[in-house]
């Protein structure tokens, strides 16, 4: 097995990410209809669909780097709420990692979701534990360093991250939503998945199967 | 639900397409639908006056681009803030070369955009200040006030801001009235039914027949206290006291008025609610010089009120009552 990706020859990691949220559009409406408007799947599809037509319209298929910078640019200009700046900041913090580079290894990996989750932190002011989308993230960056530092190849620290995210959502249940509208619910707001952290580990699962499926 | 609509997923566009078409004084920005300014603007060494916000708050927020007022606004999606771009282009559009102060409520979205929007100002090289409206006291406890949301004071601090900025007032100078206005702002909600977002189709949030939230959001945010309805006499005592003793209002005070219908209220029952607010104000010994009743800050379809007071100075009287035009808010004496 390699462990190394061509970037350049990656884009269809993005419209992978595409299809998990248009496919999940329902159930993230169902979710955030529980304690929020009942409108994240409606919202992020919309965003992820208008990529989709910006990366189709050259006649090929951008590289990986900059089909993220896309959806990045995609998510900030074409959906408000939260969700479009923090998505946003997340996939351009990415693509601003692999900027200049070939290769993308499981260093470079990583260092690009570090920097990709302190845009987001640095756009919000969501804490592990408030019951929002920081809740997948910080765990399943901190999985996928451990998992390196400890010896791990790129494809077994993509599954220590993807277990993490896994992790960290279902932490989102019993949660007290702290920050965004949910927070106005007090304890109302326990017992339900956050709608944010669920389409982030659908975000994170895709990404790591999809970049699997390259090595 | 039953709704004079289209596509519910348009809404938001088929609403601009028909404000454009009733009100040529309001164009949208290049490029950007989703910006709508002022024809005049900007105005060469002017400050500019921009906001922004979700859609379903009609006539807010666009209802107050104008003479003297805002003058440009963000558009969002229903409840939801509008984009980081919409923002910055609503910036771009308000800029005179004097500087621009963005004047919003306080909702985690709004924030993030609005911040993501500065960085875009920045690096185009336009001054922007901004000040966040939280005067919702149901929203948070007295000493949390940086946690509480902007509700329908924000209008007032548009207005004062606006009629600052129009009368040659520095960036410095419209933020420090803008501030002042919205620190001795304090509003209430008591929601009476719930509200449907047409693209949902279903009720936002839900309040029993018979039941009344006290404090209750612009988006149907949980507030104090549900209890059964209680005579409009009772709501405006209960309105009231919540409002009078956060800032505190004392005897003696000279305030501003607005009392703002839902949406589904009807303009008979806000003035029926209106006259038991004026004589528990004046029992309080609080002079009104401003009185503004009607549908200023709705939530969709959702029948209820909302009360705003504004504890005045000379200043900021001046400002309240300087002449203005627009959807929402008219002051006599402004040019059209």
């Amino acid at each position: 097995m390699s462990q190394t990706i061509e970037l350049a020859s990656a884009g269809q990691v993005v419209l992978d990410l595409i299809e998990t949220i248009n496919d999940n559009r329902a159930y993230l409406s169902e979710i955030d209809g529980a304690i929020g408007d009942g409108d994240h799947g409606i919202n992020m599809s919309k965003g992820f669909s208008q990529c989709r037509e910006r990366l189709l319209e050259s006649p090929s298929l951008p590289g990986l780097g900059e089909s993220l910078d896309t959806l990045g640019m995609t998510l900030l200009e074409g959906i408000g709420g939260s969700m479009g700046p923090l998505y946003g900041s997340f996939f351009i913090g990415l693509a601003e990692t692999f900027a200049g580079h070939r290769q993308l290894d499981a260093a470079l990996f990583g260092r690009a979701l570090a920097r990709a989750i302190d845009e987001v932190e640095s756009v919000g002011s969501a804490k592990v534990g408030d019951k929002t989308l920081i809740d997948t993230l910080v765990p399943a960056r901190d999985a996928y360093l451990a998992a390196l530092s400890g010896g791990a190849d790129f494809s077994a620290a993509l599954s220590a991250m993807n277990a993490a995210a896994e992790r960290g959502w279902q932490s989102t249940k019993d949660l007290q939503a702290r920050v965004g509208r949910a927070s106005r619910l007090g304890e109302r707001s326990i017992g339900v998945l956050d709608a944010g952290a669920t389409s982030c580990f659908l975000l994170l699962k895709t990404l790591a199967t999809s970049l699997q499926k390259r090595l | 639900m039953n709704r004079v609509i289209n596509n519910p997923d348009l809404v938001v566009e088929d609403m601009l397409k028909g404000i454009l078409c009733a009100h040529p004084e309001l164009v949208s920005a290049p490029g950007n639908p989703r910006v709508i300014k002022h024809r005049g603007a900007p105005l060469a060494g002017k400050v500019g006056i921009v906001t922004g916000g979700g859609s379903g708050h009609e006539p807010a927020f666009i209802g107050y681009v104008g003479e003297n007022l805002v003058d440009a606004v963000a558009v969002g999606e229903i409840f939801s803030s509008p984009t980081a771009k919409s923002f910055f282009d609503a910036i771009k559009a308000a800029d005179g070369g004097a500087g621009v102060a963005c004047l919003y409520g306080n909702y985690a979205g709004d924030n993030m955009n609005v911040k993501m929007a500065l960085k875009l100002a920045d690096r185009a090289g336009i001054a922007v200040k901004t000040v966040v409206a939280n005067d919702d006291v149901a929203s948070a406890a007295r000493g949390d006030e940086a946690k509480r949301r902007g509700v329908a004071g924000e209008i007032l601090m548009w207005k004062a801001a606006g009629a600052c900025a129009a009368q040659g007032g520095t960036l410095d100078q419209v933020i420090e009235v803008a501030q002042r206005t919205i620190a001795q702002t304090r509003s209430i909600g008591i929601g009476l039914t719930s509200c449907t977002i047409p693209a949902v189709g279903k009720a936002n949030f839900h309040i029993a027949d018979g039941q009344m939230e006290v404090g209750i959001g612009h988006h149907g945010e949980p507030g104090i206290s549900v209890s059964a309805i209680v005579p409009a006499t009772e709501m405006a005592r209960i309105m009231v006291d919540a409002v009078l003793g956060d800032l505190p209002f004392k005897r003696g005070d000279r305030v501003a008025v607005l009392l703002s219908g839902l949406g589904a209220t009807p303009l008979m029952e806000q003035y029926i609610l209106y006259h038991s607010v004026a004589e528990l104000l004046a029992d309080a010994g609080i002079v009104v010089a401003v009185p503004l009743i009607g549908n200023f800050f709705t939530s969709l379809e959702m029948m209820g009120v909302t009360l705003s007071l504004l504890q005045l100075d000379d200043e900021l009287e001046t400002l309240i009552r300087h002449p203005c035009s627009s959807i929402g808010l008219n002051m006599p004496g402004a040019k059209a």
